[in-house]
């Protein structure tokens, strides 16, 4: 395992000119910010374009500049998880796991340090067991844990995740989220998700996303390192935070953060 | 589940009973429309005969399938790897199917003769289109979220097709080779037809002649069985090679 300093984690910046899905205009002139080596959490309504922003930092849509801080190129430094799962249905949960490697043309032993890898990664998520199991004897949570292996496995300083947690109940979430946190801990994330808790306890930075054309809110900073606990604090901050979201008058969130 | 088993067996037996049914009724001669009985009796007494020729027509069969094939497959591959591949083949192979194949049938026996290799490639020709439509069309609808994954993933081209859409395309591949196995006899039979000294078509054909229309009938009855039974070993062969569920062919 390589420790979470090694890995060299960029600030990200995105620049979109314009959006448009079947001529509605879903974002015009903005500019996001991603921090180097921290964990920003988009939030917003659905179909917003808070994936689309995603594809955009993953180089899959046309339509916007992005950069790193470190002016290098972003090719082969981002790991890039989607709302399907994808696995591949006639791999082996562990061989969908090595996926990546499969496709860069992988020498054997870095395939056979991965595969370790791989079984750890999968061991944490729960999934010790089903690692030779076929995807489509999975339940929808178990294949996006898969996934989420599939992405950490790539192990890539940057990481966009949407909505990795969205197909597990509330215990498995809770769990996951917390052992996400760590094992992303010092690499540049973003990560789409409906769920303001979901935000506040795994985000270093959040940013609310609305409207249409959309805006983004200013960054939101809660006090504490995540994971965060769900103490009282917190949770007052979610129903802040929900009440923004659903368009409701409030105070401005940065005073509570 | 029993009955599922005995189904086959049931409609067999209507459709033998349902046969036996039109001789009483049209009081047909023999050599118009041969009883059941008679047939079976014809199959029995000229076994050595038919089963001499049925080895031809089937090894004609089996060669035009396992050719038919790998062409089809290997030109659905090339269409796929290369556009300009598919530019300049894409137009040869649609106006190739514009041609009846039929009337193909006596050229190549003129120019391949009347033995083994102008039936073979009557099948190849008959086979080779349904594979590589289905094959090529398997190969161009790649889910697209598993090609973005691919992208981020930065797949080399060469191991996005090998270890992606190959695989992503085999069921519609293994329907493909469905169809294949069930018109190979077609295409051997033709070519027989037109031009040869041996196998079921042209024991049929020379059965017919000299109106031994039970000899006939028992031809192909065997002829029935072998593309029956080829088409059972094919789909085995084929559920068995694509064992995933073609549900999750399309994700999202």
């Amino acid at each position: 395992m390589r420790p979470a300093e090694a890995v060299a984690a960029p600030g990200l910046r995105l620049e979109v000119d314009r959006l448009a899905f079947e001529g509605r205009t879903l974002v015009e002139d903005l500019t996001l910010e991603v921090p180097g080596g921290r964990t920003t959490c988009l939030l917003g309504p659905s179909g917003v374009g808070k994936s689309s922003l995603l594809r955009l930092l993953a180089g899959l849509l046309p339509g916007a500049r992005r950069s790193a801080a470190d002016g290098l190129p972003l090719d082969g430094r981002i790991a890039w998880m989607a709302q399907a799962d994808l696995l591949l249905p006639w791999l082996t949960v562990e061989e969908n796991l090595l996926l990546g490697f499969r496709l860069r043309g992988a020498p054997r032993p870095v395939l056979a340090e991965r595969r370790e890898r791989a079984r750890h990664l999968l061991a944490r998520v729960g999934l010790g067991e089903a690692a030779r199991a076929l995807p489509h004897t999975l339940s929808g949570g178990m294949r996006q844990r898969a996934a989420l292996a599939r992405t950490l496995v790539e192990d890539r300083p940057i990481v966009l995740m949407d909505e990795p947690f969205s197909a597990l109940d509330a215990i498995t979430r809770h769990r996951l989220q917390d052992e996400a946190a760590q094992l992303l801990a010092g690499r540049t994330v973003l990560l789409v998700t409906h769920g303001p808790l979901e935000a506040l306890r795994l985000g270093h930075e959040l940013r609310v996303m609305s409207g249409q054309p959309a805006r983004l809110g200013p960054p939101l900073r809660p006090p504490g390192t995540p994971p965060r606990t769900a103490d009282p604090a917190l949770l007052a901050l979610e129903a802040r935070l929900l009440e923004e979201l659903a368009g409701a008058p409030s105070a401005p969130l940065e005073e509570a953060a | 589940m029993r009955l599922d088993r005995l189904r086959p067996l049931v409609v067999a037996a209507s459709l033998l009973l349902l046969w036996q049914a039109v001789c009483w009724a049209t009081a047909a001669p023999p050599f118009i429309l041969p009883d059941p009985l008679r047939v079976a009796a014809t199959l029995w007494a000229r076994l050595d005969l038919i089963l001499a020729h049925a080895a031809t027509t089937a090894l004609e069969i089996l060669l035009g399938l396992a050719l038919g094939s790998v062409l089809g497959a290997a030109a659905a591959l090339l269409l796929a790897a290369s556009a300009r591949a598919k530019a300049w083949l894409m137009p040869v192979l649609v106006a190739s199917q514009a041609l009846p194949v039929f009337a193909l049938a006596p050229l190549l026996v003129l120019w391949l003769g009347y033995g083994l290799p102008s039936k073979v490639a009557m099948a190849v020709l008959i086979i080779f289109f349904p594979v590589a439509a289905a094959f090529h069309d398997g190969l161009r609808r790649t889910p697209p979220g598993w090609l973005e994954l691919a992208q981020v993933m930065d797949a080399r081209p060469w191991a996005r097709l090998w270890r992606l859409r190959v695989p992503a395309a085999l069921p519609a591949l293994a329907s493909g080779l469905r169809v294949a196995a069930a018109v190979a006899p077609i295409g051997a039979v033709v070519g027989e037809w037109v031009g040869s000294s041996a196998g079921l078509g042209y024991l049929m054909l020379h059965a017919n002649a000299r109106m031994q229309t039970d000899l006939l009938f028992a031809a192909l009855l065997v002829l029935c069985l072998m593309a029956l039974l080829l088409w059972h070993l094919v789909d085995r062969l084929l559920r068995r090679a694509v064992f995933w569920p073609s549900e999750t062919l399309h994700p999202g």
